[in-house]
């Protein structure tokens, strides 16, 4: 599990959550930001796509790294997803997204964000071409995650946005 | 996780030319060889022309084993459905297509077509498999991305325009909204004077793996189980060349599931529409024969196999004791597969073909009557159709270089295989009883109340989960992701299909065109009609369904009128 050191042989992640990540923020013992700090996350599907394996799997890995994980459930509006975002007053969503429709919803979730003055960080995930990530980036998305993201490179990707986040704000 | 795109049908699953249909019934003689009646039932078979020797020159016989062991053909089937198998005829190599508008993808059917094809299969997009018109509000974005965009009578004329209903069959793959596309298949033959008797095909239909793992649900559970019975006691009636339901374990494997469990979970939901159809006054042999599976073949190549065998075993065995079904055809399981999109990786993608044909090698080694092998590109995007040619190139070699369609179950008989065909049996009776147990009786309750419970998707996460685990602490291995990693900068580009934001305009355009021109009141009538039939739980919704649509009643109406009746469904939210 990736909460023990030992069991990291994955040899693409050479980042290792627990001792790359920015210096400013240490990890506690559950691989969470900060000592004894409990981040809370939202992770969302949003549009008509069923496709959940995903999201529920990150939902646990993130879980078991120590976030406090707020699962919308499925086919939610951008509006639904914002409206979870602010009610819950969590500090990261995070997308799932698999059906194609990325470049429709993503966009009107961003917007949505900016027209509440809300400013909370979004990640994405799923079956998004690399062209559309970038794109995607430039309007503002954190971190674009991919199939065969590792365990690590998801906690690591979500931290670093709050940090990221937390540094700008 | 595949797209949307890998969601087919249980296509020809069917053996509608089968020669050897009406075998195996008298099999259980007593004292009389199993191997004696097998050649009896072969030598009965028309078979195709093949070289049945070994690229070396071997003659080969069509099955080997002894002659007091199990045949393919004869009960219970763990063999193969058919006495000749594939020496009849191989398996169907029927790839899933749609995208873009009708036009588009009739366009893409008739290549086929022209291209020696003989069945088409239909990819839906999103809003369609929801039940959503594409001017919809929730349909933004999705529209004409994983399958075609139609919404009325209109776009189905197009779909299928200058193609003969009456040779080529169909497969939809289609759940919740399957009575409407049944309707529209129906009425634009019928439009064209092909009586709907005359109309082969086959409908996904399965609506109880929705709830369990794709997730493409409207209605809440047992009104959208009624639905399937509907349609299966219609066909039963006045369709005898169609299958209503293909019974699918394909995304609960995708969802996450282990080979068991969708081994399990998919016999259970067939039992489940079995009992339903046989309360709603049907007889099973009357509907049975006419039920097929579809099933992964994902990159455990003994599993996979094993998998087949104890599907076949496990359903003549309970088709027979528990259901009391007589009819050869009832007991025989006959499947569509489809290669893993799961398995295939965004890392190094060209590996993915290395993946899809073994993964196809499983299916012809199990038995599949038809197969649909996976774009190595999917884990990055919609299948180009170069890619996709390519998948299809894959199950040619299979089918026509390595000999694996020769011999019938060449591995029956490996002591290994044959102990983890009894194992797959074994752990998935185990769930049988489960479920047997909370219905009190009855597979349909236990399969409802393991939904309603949240049972299955928690199963099903809860395995994706421990893959996920062991991926990241290396004791499972997927090349190129978490070994043998390739770091060159910029690596892994292939070219990748992308539909862009017109097919939706000119879908919504031709739809509010549909709808200033169109008469209202039929319309109108038409979906009271459906609400009428689908609140009366003794009507068919069928015929309803079938006006409405004629009337040009699109999608979303008939599927919101039947909303106005059984509420729309909502999963409860857990991880």
């Amino acid at each position: 599990m990736t909460t023990d050191p030992r069991a990291n042989p994955d040899p693409r992640t050479d980042l290792d959550p627990r001792t790359d990540l920015d210096p400013r923020f240490n990890l506690d013992a559950q691989g969470g930001l900060g000592p004894g700090a409990r981040h809370r996350v939202l992770v969302a599907k949003v549009g008509l796509d069923g496709h959940d394996r995903g999201v529920k799997v990150v939902g646990r890995i993130l879980r078991d790294a120590g976030f406090e994980v707020i699962y919308t459930g499925l086919q939610q509006t951008p509006e639904m997803v914002v409206a979870a975002a602010r009610d819950e007053d969590v500090e990261l969503i995070g997308l799932s997204l698999h059906s194609g429709a990325h470049m429709t919803l993503v966009p009107r979730i961003l917007d949505t964000l900016r027209s509440q003055g809300l400013d909370i960080p979004v990640v994405i995930g799923g079956i998004i071409p690399v062209a559309d990530g970038a794109a995607l980036k430039d309007l503002g998305v954190a971190a674009v995650l991919t199939p065969g993201a590792s365990t690590d490179e998801i906690i690591l990707a979500v931290t670093r946005a709050i940090a990221d986040h937390a540094d700008i704000a | 996780m595949s797209t949307g795109t890998t969601n087919p049908e249980a296509g020809d699953a069917s053996g509608a030319d089968d020669p050897d249909s009406a075998d195996g019934a008298e099999g259980e003689r007593v004292g009389r060889l199993n191997g004696d009646h097998w050649r009896e039932l072969y030598a009965e078979s028309r078979l195709r022309e093949l070289d049945a020797s070994t690229i070396s020159g071997i003659p080969l016989e069509p099955v080997y084993g002894p002659d007091d062991g199990e045949f393919p053909g004869l009960f219970p089937y763990t063999r193969g459905p058919y006495a000749s198998m594939y020496r009849s005829k191989l398996w169907t190599m029927r790839m899933f297509a749609g995208f873009g508008t009708a036009e588009d993808t009739n366009a893409r059917f008739r290549e086929i077509l022209r291209a020696g094809g003989d069945g088409l299969s239909t990819a839906f997009d999103l809003p369609t498999l929801m039940g959503r018109d594409s001017d919809d509000p929730r349909s933004a974005g999705e529209v004409g991305k994983a399958g075609v965009a139609v919404d009325s009578l209109a776009d189905f004329e197009d779909l299928f325009a200058g193609i003969d209903l009456a040779q080529v069959t169909t497969s939809m793959t289609i759940n919740s909204p399957a009575p409407v596309a049944l309707a529209l298949y129906v009425a634009a033959a019928e439009n064209r004077g092909i009586a709907r008797g005359a109309l082969g095909g086959t409908l996904q239909n399965d609506i109880l793996k929705e709830y369990q793992a794709q997730k493409e649900f409207v209605f809440p559970p047992r009104p959208s189980v009624r639905l399937v019975s509907d349609v299966i006691r219609f066909c039963a009636a006045e369709m005898p060349r169609w299958y209503p339901v293909s019974v699918s374990g394909y995304h609960i494997r995708e969802a996450g599931s282990t080979a068991a469990q969708e081994l399990a979970f998919t016999l259970a939901n067939g039992f489940a529409y079995v009992e339903a159809v046989m309360a709603a006054g049907l007889a099973v042999d009357d509907f049975a024969p006419r039920l097929s599976f579809f099933f992964n073949a994902h990159i455990d190549f003994f599993e996979e196999i094993a998998k087949y065998r104890a599907a076949r075993r496990i359903w003549a065995r309970w088709m027979r004791g528990r259901y009391g079904a007589t009819h050869p055809r009832s007991l025989q399981l006959r499947f569509h597969t489809q290669t893993a999109g799961v398995s295939l990786t965004a890392q190094q993608p060209e590996l993915n073909i290395a993946r899809v044909a073994i993964q196809a090698l499983a299916a012809a080694l199990g038995g599949t009557q038809s197969l649909h092998t996976d774009a190595f590109d999917e884990a990055l995007a919609l299948p180009t159709e170069k890619a996709a040619r390519l998948a299809l190139r894959t199950q040619q070699v299979v089918a026509f270089e390595t000999g694996a369609p020769t011999v019938a179950d060449p591995l029956g008989g490996s002591h290994y295989l044959e102990w983890l065909t009894d194992e797959m049996e074994r752990q998935a009776e185990a769930i049988f009883a489960k479920l047997d147990d909370w219905g009190r009786g009855s597979i349909l309750e236990g399969v409802l109340a393991g939904i309603e419970s949240n049972w299955f998707q928690s199963e099903i996460a809860e395995a994706a989960y421990a893959f996920q685990r062991d991926l990241a602490a290396g004791r499972r291995v997927q090349v190129g992701v978490n070994r043998f990693t390739n770091r060159e900068p910029g690596g892994d580009a292939v070219p990748l299909l992308s539909i862009g934001p017109e097919v939706e305009q000119a879908q919504c355009k031709r739809l509010a065109e549909l709808r200033r021109h169109r008469a209202t009141v039929p319309v109108e009538e038409g979906l009271a009609r459906v609400r009428a039939a689908a609140a009366d739980p003794t009507a068919n919704v069928m015929p309803a369904i079938i006006d409405a649509v004629r009337a040009y009643a699109t999608i979303g109406e008939v599927m919101g009128a039947m909303a106005d009746v059984f509420g729309r469904y909502v999963e409860r939210a857990a991880l």
